[in-house]
Order: structure tokens, then C-alpha cells, then sequence
């Protein structure tokens, strides 16, 4: 069995993973990326489409492009790649096992950072009717056919789902000469952004049926049609509503949903959103061990990943280097909670009485979060007990869109223990908007 | 008089703007939220454009695609014509990131260019070529 000692393991070398093992090797550590796939990039390699890093680089680059700068740079540094090598299991004590085609590999480390990114949702099929033909794909799976392996699952599509992924491949596949019938959502609003709906599906004439669902997958072998109806507000079928589309291929982009078996063997506890529960030095319970990317929280953009997994990094190094980060089990932590119209809020918890110099070393607290469904002209508020902790007004909110801002030390020394801290939405009074019309 | 309905999408408020032309050319708009969307508008209305971003095929790499992109946006309704002769263009690996595949396509003043490095093995290689 080979046997490998690293300071920081990073698993996963998606664009989390590169950004961690960059700054985590700034931190002064020898780090080591343990990648299954053979390269490194991630889910980005199939996303050809531009749009990435127009933060970070400001240009709009493509997937592949993006991973590309960061390959380069992790080629700058002494990080150590091991490709083809899944990590199958994880203990709290840091030793990870893996397997390659050399057989067993264990790898001790000092640190750990969780960055194996997420998978697609598939269980929005499980429920619909009818025979399990050839021609049902998730998104994604079908992005990599056509993106990378160069073959189109079908001619004819429809797609259950309005995600992101779900409206690229609409163009995709329209650019490739198929015909795209539909893209049918369940909610009464598109689930990706609206800049994706506009470009994916508005520029080719592709209808977008909101509330609407697949009821039935017609065909033996090989799909022959979809029948969709409309849904009231409990989801249910309104009967009489049937509309059929006969095509070959269902696609379904019903959201992602973060990758986290080897987490749980190591015996980190996971939120309702199935990522890591963490504090804001994105630790986990078990210490020493700190997540970042869409194995953390699903992302919408690329920039945030990277700001989150250089954070993740550094954390790492210093954990590594010896420092000790405030854990999430002391009792300092007080909980994080999503209150009104919140969907999920990060950190799960917020240490407090940090010691100042550390707390200065590692800067603000990042806090993330997203609305449950749209909303216009509200406050994002957190409040512990009676105190105000941050407050600030948004014309629009959208689920897809993730609301990310700071907490400053000296709103975090102020906090009260014995309360927990709440993220909530409060409604513009109809009066101070008028008035702001006026003016 | 010709009249457009154009989403901004400039920023998260994707603000409706509706565009009107006037008989002397100039445009009438309604809806925007500020002066960006007001250029964006302007723009989708005379002369939009996009990115396009697709694959052309190679031979000698791991994969039988490379992933392209225009280096700037090109007009929408040349995109079809770009396809189509992006659709019987092949590469020999080995092939590097940012650099051209089709300079000046069709005359519109953009090149296409490789959006991801494929060496002529693995791109395991590759990873270590670069190093
Ligand atoms: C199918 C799909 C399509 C997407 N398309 C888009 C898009 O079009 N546009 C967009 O903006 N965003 C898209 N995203 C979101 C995108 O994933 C994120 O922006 C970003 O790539 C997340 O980076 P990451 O490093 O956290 O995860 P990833 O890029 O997913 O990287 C995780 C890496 O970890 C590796 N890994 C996982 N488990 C193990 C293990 N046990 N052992 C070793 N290695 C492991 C994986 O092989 C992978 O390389 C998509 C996501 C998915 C799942
Ligand atoms: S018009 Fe201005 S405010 Fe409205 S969406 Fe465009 S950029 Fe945003």
C-alpha cells in the first residue's frame, strides 16, 4: 500500500480545490490534491459556455477557460496532484483512503478541506408515471455527452426543470440542430437566472411553462412523448390541462444536491442542505477539517466559490501550522438561524469572543444566504435578541441569486450567547417606498 | 413604427424595457432603471449580439472535442452562419488555451479561439506539461 504524509489533503480538484491548495500552500504547507477524475477543473470542463470569473478576471470567460488559469497557477506552486484517485473513506483522526490504479493509497494529513463539489438531484423523476424508456438524461449528464464525448442524446427534448444547467443545454442543444419543445418548471417562476432565460430560451422562441409538470413519460423502449399539465399552488394536476409534446429525450434539471458519503464516514454532521455544518472559519465539528464549494453550498457563480476555498485554504494552513480555530461544538458558537422568507443561511454557527489577534487576521465574517421565492423591496435584517447585526435594503431577491455580505468583528464581540442570531425578511413599509418614489 | 420588448440583463433587476423607434430614427424607451440598461437596450434593439461558445472536433487528444468561444460578442443572426462553418473545422492536438482556431470569422471581426489546453494524451499530461 503506498503511504503519503501531507500538511492539508484537499479531495476534489474542482475550482474549490485548486483555490484551496493555492492558499493553503501560500499558508507555508505542503498540500495535496486527491482528484478521481483524470484532470483537474471539475464540473467546469463541460460548462463551455462563457460567463465565469467576470469578478475575479473581468473578462467572461469560458468553463474550461477559468479552470485553465487556475491550473496554471497551481503549476506555479509545489502542490502535489494525485489523478484518478478516489477518496473512499475518512477519519476524524485525518487519515484518508483512497484507490487509484496502483491499488490502496492512504494519505495522513494535518488538515483537511472538503471540496468534492455536488452532484444532480435525479428523485424529481422518481415520481413520474409511466415505463423507464431510453432518452431520460440529467442535465448534466447530457452537457458532458454533448460538451465533451461529442454525441447528442436525441433530436427532440423536452426539460423538466428551469435550473441554470437545464436552460444552457436548451441552447446548446438548439446551436447542435436539435429541437428544443419545452422547458416545463414546476414553480411559478424560472428557477435559474433570469439572464439564462433570456439568452437560452427567449432568443430561440423556447416556451417556458411555470407551474407546470411532467405527468407522464410516454413509450416502451425509447421516449416517445411527454404529456405535461399544470399544477395549483399545492402542486397538485389541474385536470384538463394536459398538453403533449412528442419528442425523444427528457432532460431533467431539477437542482444539484452537495456530495457528502465520505463526510459522513469521518462522522461530520450535515445540514438540512445536506452541506457541512460549519462556523465561520469554515470548520466543520470535526477539527481540523473545513469544506468549501458546492460540496458546502450549491453556488451560482464560480467568483464565489473561490473567494469561499481561498478562505477554506488559508484556514487549513493555519490549523496545520498549529494555530487552533474556535470549534463549532464550543459553547462561544451561537446558532445562525434562517428566519422569515429565508431559505438557508452560512455559517450554521458564529463563534464569538474570538481572540482579537486572530480575529484580525482572518478579517470579517462571511455570511451567505438565500430567499425561499422572490420578493421585491425588502430588508435583509440579522438581528441577536434586540440587536440589530446588519441591515440592508433589495429592490429584487430571487432563490437563484445568493445574497453574500460581511459581519464586522466589532458586530460579532456585541453578541449576546444566550440568543441566537436570525437572518429575516422584512417588507418595505409601503410608505418610506412611496416616498422614495417622490424623491 | 418598430417596437421591442428587451429584458436588461445587466444587473439582477431585470428591469422590461420597451423600445420604440421614431420615424426620424431616434428610440423611445420606458421601463429602464438606469443608464446601463438604456445602452443594453439600445444595443438589442439596432444590433444585438452575443458570445458564442461551442465545439469544434479534434483529432489526437483524449477527448474528440475542443471547447471554442468567439473573442468578442458577434451579431445574432450571423451566429447560424458561424456554426455552421465551425461544424466542418478539425484540429490536430496539441492544442492551447487561447490560441485561434478561425481568425476574422466570416469578416466580423472576431476570432475563435480554444477555451481549454488538449495535449496529444491524457490531459493528466497535460496538467504535468504545464508545470
Ligand atoms: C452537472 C453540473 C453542471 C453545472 N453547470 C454549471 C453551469 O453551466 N454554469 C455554472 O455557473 N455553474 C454550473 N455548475 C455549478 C458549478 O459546479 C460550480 O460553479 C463550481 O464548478 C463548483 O466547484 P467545486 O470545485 O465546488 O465542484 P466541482 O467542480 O464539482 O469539483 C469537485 C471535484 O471533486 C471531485 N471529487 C468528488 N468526490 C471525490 C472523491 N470521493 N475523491 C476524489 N475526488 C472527488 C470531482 O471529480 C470533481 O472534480 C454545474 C454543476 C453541476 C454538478
Ligand atoms: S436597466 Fe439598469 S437597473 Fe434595470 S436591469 Fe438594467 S442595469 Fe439593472
Amino acid at each position: 500500500m503506498m503511504q503519503k504524509e501531507t500538511d492539508v489533503a484537499v479531495i476534489g480538484g474542482g475550482p474549490a480545490g485548486l483555490a484551496a491548495a493555492i492558499e493553503a500552500n501560500k499558508g507555508g504547507c505542503s498540500v495535496t490534491i486527491i482528484e478521481r477524475d483524470d484532470g483537474l477543473g471539475g464540473i467546469l470542463q463541460q460548462c463551455i459556455h462563457p460567463g465565469f470569473g467576470l469578478h475575479e478576471f473581468k473578462e467572461e470567460l469560458a468553463g474550461p477557460e477559468y479552470a485553465q488559469r487556475y491550473i496554471d497557477m497551481l503549476g506555479e506552486t509545489k502542490v502535489d496532484v494525485m489523478l484518478g484517485t478516489m477518496v473512499l473513506d475518512m477519519t476524524p483522526k485525518k487519515e484518508i483512503l483512497a484507490i487509484n490504479e496502483q491499488g490502496v493509497v492512504k494519505v495522513q494529513a494535518k488538515a483537511i478541506v472538503l471540496a468534492m463539489g455536488c452532484r444532480e438531484r435525479t428523485r424529481g423523476a422518481i415520481k413520474i408515471p409511466g415505463y423507464r424508456p431510453t432518452g431520460v438524461y440529467t442535465a448534466g449528464t447530457a452537457q458532458r455527452f454533448v460538451n465533451i464525448e461529442g454525441f447528442m442524446p436525441g433530436t427532440r427534448y423536452v426539460i423538466l426543470g428551469s435550473g441554470d444547467i437545464g436552460m444552457i443545454m436548451a441552447r446548446r442543444l438548439t446551436w447542435e440542430g436539435a429541437k428544443v419543445e419545452a422547458v416545463v418548471e414546476i414553480m411559478s417562476y424560472p428557477s435559474g437566472l433570469i439572464r439564462n432565460k433570456v439568452q437560452c430560451l427567449d432568443d430561440f422562441g423556447i416556451p417556458l411553462y411555470l407551474s407546470h409538470t411532467v405527468v407522464r413519460v410516454h413509450g416502451k423502449d425509447r421516449v416517445t412523448g411527454i404529456t405535461i399539465a399544470r399544477v395549483d399552488e399545492n402542486w397538485k394536476m389541474v385536470p384538463g390541462t394536459e398538453i403533449f409534446f412528442s419528442c425523444d429525450t427528457l432532460l431533467l434539471s431539477v437542482g444539484l444536491i452537495p456530495e457528502n458519503e465520505v463526510s459522513r464516514k469521518a462522522g461530520i454532521r450535515l445540514a438540512r442542505t445536506n452541506g457541512p455544518e460549519v462556523n465561520q472559519f469554515l470548520q466543520t465539528n470535526v477539527e481540523g477539517v473545513f469544506a468549501c464549494g458546492n460540496v458546502l453550498q450549491v453556488h451560482d457563480l464560480v467568483d464565489n466559490v473561490a473567494i469561499e476555498a481561498k478562505r477554506a485554504g488559508a484556514m487549513a494552513a493555519m490549523y496545520a501550522t498549529g494555530i487552533r480555530l474556535p470549534s463549532i461544538n464550543s459553547p462561544d458558537a451561537v446558532p445562525l438561524v434562517a428566519g422569515r422568507g429565508i431559505g438557508y443561511v452560512l455559517p450554521i454557527k458564529v463563534n464569538t469572543g474570538v481572540d482579537l489577534a486572530l480575529a484580525s487576521r482572518i478579517g470579517p465574517v462571511n455570511v451567505s444566504l438565500r430567499v425561499k421565492r422572490p420578493v421585491d423591496d425588502v430588508y435583509v435584517r440579522v438581528k441577536n435578541g434586540a440587536k440589530e447585526v446588519y441591515k440592508k435594503f433589495f429592490k429584487h431577491l430571487r432563490p437563484s441569486e445568493m445574497v453574500i455580505f460581511e459581519l464586522s468583528a466589532a458586530a460579532l464581540n456585541a453578541i449576546d450567547k444566550a440568543q441566537p442570531i436570525e437572518a429575516y425578511l422584512e417588507p418595505k413599509p409601503a410608505k418610506e417606498l412611496s416616498e422614495a418614489k417622490v424623491a | 413604427m418598430k417596437q421591442k420588448d428587451v429584458i436588461c440583463v445587466v444587473c439582477p433587476n431585470s428591469c422590461a424595457i420597451t423600445v420604440k423607434q421614431m420615424p426620424d430614427g431616434k428610440l423611445l424607451m420606458e421601463g429602464q432603471g438606469c443608464k446601463r440598461g438604456e445602452q443594453y437596450a439600445s444595443d438589442e434593439f439596432l444590433a444585438p449580439k452575443r458570445t458564442l461558445a461551442t465545439t469544434v472536433r479534434i483529432k489526437g487528444a483524449f477527448i474528440p472535442l475542443l471547447p471554442v468561444r468567439s473573442s468578442v460578442p458577434v451579431p445574432k443572426e450571423r451566429l447560424n452562419d458561424i456554426l455552421d462553418l465551425l461544424a466542418r473545422i478539425e484540429v490536430q492536438a496539441p492544442f492551447k488555451c487561447g490560441s485561434v482556431v478561425v481568425q476574422n470569422v466570416l469578416g466580423l471581426g472576431a476570432d475563435i479561439i480554444a477555451t481549454r489546453t488538449l495535449g496529444v494524451d491524457t490531459c493528466a499530461k497535460v496538467a504535468c506539461e504545464l508545470r
